[in-house]
């Protein structure tokens, strides 16, 4: 299953719904263009909400990376939002969890920006 | 599963899709649990990830040997490719905190986390990478024995 990605506004959040994988190839430039397409229409508050994200491979974190660090080099915001057990495991062992700003609740993600 | 099968593949990604998905079903059939076949098949994705971008560089004259044999103790997973073989001394290491925001070099500790042994042969005229992980007790050749 590609990746499919939508987005929605919350109280002046962008939330991107993922669904499917984010591999090296199609998913991860998926998720790239999206970001940088927001970031570049001003849309800096970004939740990245993974609830349907069920793989994940060295690619795809780091495009997870690279989405949160380009973000945040543009003065915004990036969280990551309802990680499925195999993501929240990768980002664990490779001591990620700590550096993502991790939600398992959209209200509270949302309010949680500055 | 016979004792021994293997594939020779171009380097595209589809052969990295290929790889993943002879490795989900070998490992499945073999009686691997949910979890060990997510990381098997992970690792081998991962080390056909390095083989195809890293080792070929997309090259269509260059091709992935992959090959899956059961032992009576292990799975053993070989992957090859045709590149220039790669420094093992300068892998950097993922966890280290200068490198944690780094967008790449986490395929080969990867593999590292999840198979019991991991094998890297680098060469002038490319690399191989083993990736062994023992059978269980409760394996299904174990249980057709007990049967």
């Amino acid at each position: 299953m590609s990746m499919k990605l939508s987005t929605r506004q919350v109280d002046g959040v962008t939330i991107v719904d993922c669904s499917g994988r984010i591999t090296l190839g199609e998913g991860s430039v998926t998720l790239r263009d999206t970001v940088r397409d927001l970031l570049s229409k001003g849309n800096k508050k970004i939740v990245l909400n993974l609830a349907e994200v069920n793989y994940i491979d060295s690619s795809g974190i780091g495009e997870l990376v690279s989405a949160f660090t380009t973000t945040k080099n543009q003065g915004g915001e990036l969280k990551l939002l309802h990680l499925t057990k195999k993501v929240h495991d990768l980002l664990q062992i490779t001591k990620l969890y700590t550096v993502f700003d991790v939600k398992d609740d959209e209200t509270a993600a949302v309010k949680g920006f500055k | 599963m016979e004792q021994q099968v293997s594939y020779t593949l171009d380097s595209t990604l589809d052969t990295v899709d290929h790889a993943e998905e002879s490795a989900t079903r070998i490992a499945t059939e073999l009686g691997f649990g949910e979890d060990e076949v997510m990381q098997i098949s992970m690792a081998v994705r991962e080390g056909a990830v390095n083989a195809v971008l890293h080792g070929n560089q997309y090259a269509p004259d260059k091709k992935v040997t992959l090959a899956f044999e059961r032992t009576p103790e292990d799975l053993v997973i070989t992957i090859r490719d045709q590149g220039r073989g790669i420094d093992l001394n300068g892998i950097p290491n993922p966890l280290a905190p200068e490198n944690l925001l780094k967008t790449s070099g986490r395929g080969i500790f990867l593999m590292r986390s999840f198979m019991d042994v991991v094998e890297i042969r680098p060469s002038q005229t490319g690399t191989e990478v083993k990736l062994i992980k023992h059978v269980h007790v409760n394996s299904v050749g174990h249980k057709e024995d007990s049967q």
